[in-house]
């Protein structure tokens, strides 16, 4: 068989079609966005965005009822939104096989927070399985498919960045012969979870916990590799690697593939031949305050940061005190910093522009466009999760009046808005607010890499699909006030934006323009405000990767340059003000 | 210790890193190696720092590199390249492109682009290659192959035949660019 260089994502979406799976299902967010992106390559299956991950996990509740093994992707925030059918889902347990994959993020390479969502399995009483290499992501997802069907149960499998975006090589198996399919067998005791019903299937998941533990027991899932018995690791996932890589043979090692429940028989045991028992887990001690529950002595995190990723300099350093690692050169003082920015031509750059020079109220939300909350913009007040701009937005009117509320504006994506905005929305609609609600619409879900949705016209599997109408949307739901503008005429985004929010009505201003990294129509504005430059640096304001300072004029680089052309609006030589008009 | 091969790709954003790595690894893996190579994705990716680990040898457990333990810091950008040098070993291997990317601070005149030269590192000056890979790449008419030139100039130092380089890029690179690349990664060869 082949070996091939796979990250984690890539060599789970093999996994998915080498297990016969039929149906996948999922939200896009880093870092978990690859892994439907590459299954919906593969013959023969139906993959598929859902607005969001509640919807996704629902579409793979129907798909497994229905027989088929069924893939549910999405980040670990969205396990949140998907925890609805999550928690009721170990009641009713499956037809055809489910796993959830939750791709968490320790160190918050892009995500509002660092939650640990190992807490889920355990919370919801459903085994999970953590791979440590691509390898492992294939073969455990296979096996989580057994366990799914075998233990009647959805299975969660917990992924970090570290593993899914890293390339390890991978045997390929063999390709599946097509959907593995169960007959549909109505069962209403099962699957309908009216108190009656439910009572009798927690019952139900009660007894495959203990099931699952004696499972767990012998699982090859487990497993012992025996070097130094001083030093005694319980670790899994990517940590195990980072364990090994550290303390290499001067340590024994427990690596657990299946981390809930845990076999704590053979923990007792691994921990009866070590000396030292120290348990290495990245961000909760999930592990050792089981292990603690279980009356065996283990340390763990007295010796390791609770917060962010952990890496072999750190492991060794919490086990030996101090790490063979150490720099023998030293970066240079006063190195600026590089936070990320939005590209030159992004559409979202002129309304941050108009946010801050009104002095807006900004509640923000997710995607590239919480970067309006850097400098120079620093337009923004609030970011909490999807779709938490809108109802933060009438809290703080309702909080304060609707004077304060003149200058209060929301923020939202188009794909974000479609996510978990319109509920929100309606909200402001039933309880009479005067907000203004700015959708960014961009065509896209660009932070995660532009992935379509239901307003784009377009499927996963690039399908033409019928386009959600934003405005018609708003509009139906109630709001009188709607109006399209473009991003890239700065007066009229001003003047939108400023007749909006001194608007004593709910109104909603969708601002359209493709995402410049996907937009297929070449920009041909002439810019030549650098021509004329006086050094006023007003242009700089629009913090453009293009427009730089030169001694005291301001240049512009023309390889990066989309030529949006919202730099010559601002330019007050080319309007024909002097610098000092504002 | 064993005798891995621990390289750290940097630079900015749409630079091209992700597409040099994959080549790297794919030739390392035709090689014979274990390999791991680790990237970055996301927001990160929005003309903000990117860092990409790539370890090969006969054991390779963790994807990521320690600090003090890179052979090679390959930086497609000054300030980048200049930011990971705690990850470089004693006798490791800095290879810079002379080619400059204000960050935001710079844009905005808050702060001067500090001038990097291979004097700016003091006493302890790690082994330096400096090139003009930038301006190499301009004059073979697309600018985008910078990276195919860096890593040209790495693959010198790297015991990897060029038949295994030439099949990875055959791999990873479509057919209508391939050629251009091919010649970028030569021309890179002999810096």
């Amino acid at each position: 068989m082949q070996k091939v260089l796979l990250t984690g994502n890539e060599a789970i979406a093999r996994g998915a079609f080498e297990s016969g799976v039929g149906v996948g299902a999922g939200y896009p967010g880093t870092p978990s966005t690859e892994i439907l992106e590459n299954f919906v390559n593969y013959p023969g299956i139906y993959a598929e965005w859902a607005p969001n991950e509640k919807v996704a996990l629902e579409v793979g509740f129907g798909a497994s009822l229905a027989g088929a093994r069924a893939l549910v992707t999405m980040k670990h925030v969205g396990l949140n939104v998907a925890a609805d059918p999550f928690m009721t889902m170990s009641y009713t347990g499956v037809n055809g096989g489910l796993v959830v994959i939750s791709a968490d993020d320790p160190g918050m390479y892009s995500s509002q927070n660092e939650q640990d969502n190992r807490f889920y399995a355990r919370f919801a009483k459903i085994p999970m399985l953590e791979p440590g290499d691509s390898q492992e992501a294939k073969d455990y997802l296979k096996e989580a498919y057994l366990i799914s069907e075998q233990f009647d149960t959805p299975v969660l499998f917990r992924l970090t960045t570290r593993l899914s975006h890293t390339r390890t090589p991978v045997l390929l198996g063999e390709d599946s012969s097509g959907p593995v399919a169960r007959d549909f067998q109505k069962n209403i005791s099962k699957f309908v979870m009216l108190p009656g019903y439910a009572r009798k299937r927690h019952l139900a998941v009660e007894e495959r916990r203990l099931r699952l533990q004696e499972y767990a027991e012998t699982s090859g899932l487990n497993q012992t590799v025996w070097g130094n018995r001083s030093i005694g690791i319980i670790a899994s996932g990517v940590i195990f690697n980072f364990a090994r890589e550290a303390l290499g043979d001067d340590a024994s090692y427990l690596k657990l593939g299946l981390t809930y429940p845990l076999p704590i028989q053979l923990i007792s045991d691994f921990a009866s031949q070590v000396e030292r028992l120290i348990v290495v887990e990245e961000l909760e001690p999930f592990l050792e305050d089981q292990i603690k529950a279980a009356g065996i002595a283990v340390e763990g995190k007295s010796l390791f940061p609770r917060v962010g990723e952990l890496d072999p300099v750190l492991i060794e350093q919490g086990v030996r005190g101090a790490s063979r690692f150490e720099a023998n050169y030293q970066i240079p003082d006063g190195l600026p910093g590089r936070p990320p920015i939005m590209c030159p031509g992004c559409p979202h750059r002129s309304v941050f522009y108009v946010l801050h020079k009104l002095k807006a109220r900004v509640t923000g939300d997710i995607g590239c466009y919480t970067l309006g909350a850097m400098p120079p913009f620093e337009a923004m007040d609030a970011c909490l999760c999807m779709g938490a701009s809108i109802g933060a937005s009438l809290g703080m009117e309702k909080a304060r009046g609707s004077e304060f509320a003149r200058r209060l504006v929301a923020v939202i994506g188009d794909s974000t808005f479609v996510h978990s905005g319109i509920t929100g929305l309606i909200d402001h609609i039933y309880n009479k607010s005067t907000g203004t609600i700015i959708i960014l619409d961009n065509r896209t879900t660009a932070m995660t890499g532009h992935q379509d949705h239901p307003a784009t016209g377009l499927t996963l599997s690039g399908r033409e699909a019928p386009k959600l109408d934003l405005a018609a949307l708003v509009r139906s739901l109630g709001v009188r006030s709607v109006r399209t503008i473009d991003p890239y005429d700065l007066k009229a985004t001003e003047q939108a934006i400023r007749e909006e929010m001194d608007r004593e009505e709910l109104s909603v201003i969708i601002t359209s323009r493709p995402c410049v990294m996907i937009s297929k129509e070449r920009l041909l504005n002439e810019i030549t405000h650098q021509d004329q430059c006086t050094g006023c640096k007003k242009c700089l304001r629009l913090g453009c990767p293009a427009l730089y300072l030169a001694g005291d004029r301001v240049r512009r680089d023309e390889e990066l340059c989309n030529n949006c052309a919202v730099c010559e609006q601002v330019c007050p030589q080319v309007k024909g003000e002097t610098a000092e008009n504002e | 210790m064993n005798d891995n091969i621990s390289i750290i790709i940097t630079g900015v954003g749409g630079q091209g890193i992700l597409l040099a790595s994959r080549v790297l690894s794919s030739a390392a893996l035709k090689a014979g190696h274990q390999v791991k190579i680790s990237e970055t994705h996301g927001m990160a990716q929005r003309g903000g720092s990117v860092i990409t680990h790539l370890r090969y040898g006969n054991a390779v457990y963790s994807p990521m590199i320690s600090i003090g333990q890179a052979d090679y810091v390959l930086g497609f950008e000054k300030l980048e390249a200049v930011r990971c040098i705690p990850y470089l070993s004693k006798n490791g291997l800095l290879i810079i492109n002379d080619q400059e990317i204000p960050p935001l601070p710079v844009l905005l005149g808050q702060i001067i682009y500090p001038e990097i030269t291979a004097d700016s590192f003091g006493r302890s000056t790690p082994r330096l290659l400096l090139l003009k890979a930038l301006a190499k790449a301009q004059q073979m008419g697309n600018s985008r192959v910078v990276n195919m030139i860096l890593l040209g100039c790495l693959a010198q130092h790297l015991d990897i035949s060029s038949e295994h380089w030439q099949l990875a890029i055959e791999e990873c690179i479509q057919p209508k660019y391939r050629s251009l690349n091919e010649q970028a990664f030569t021309s890179g060869m002999q810096i």
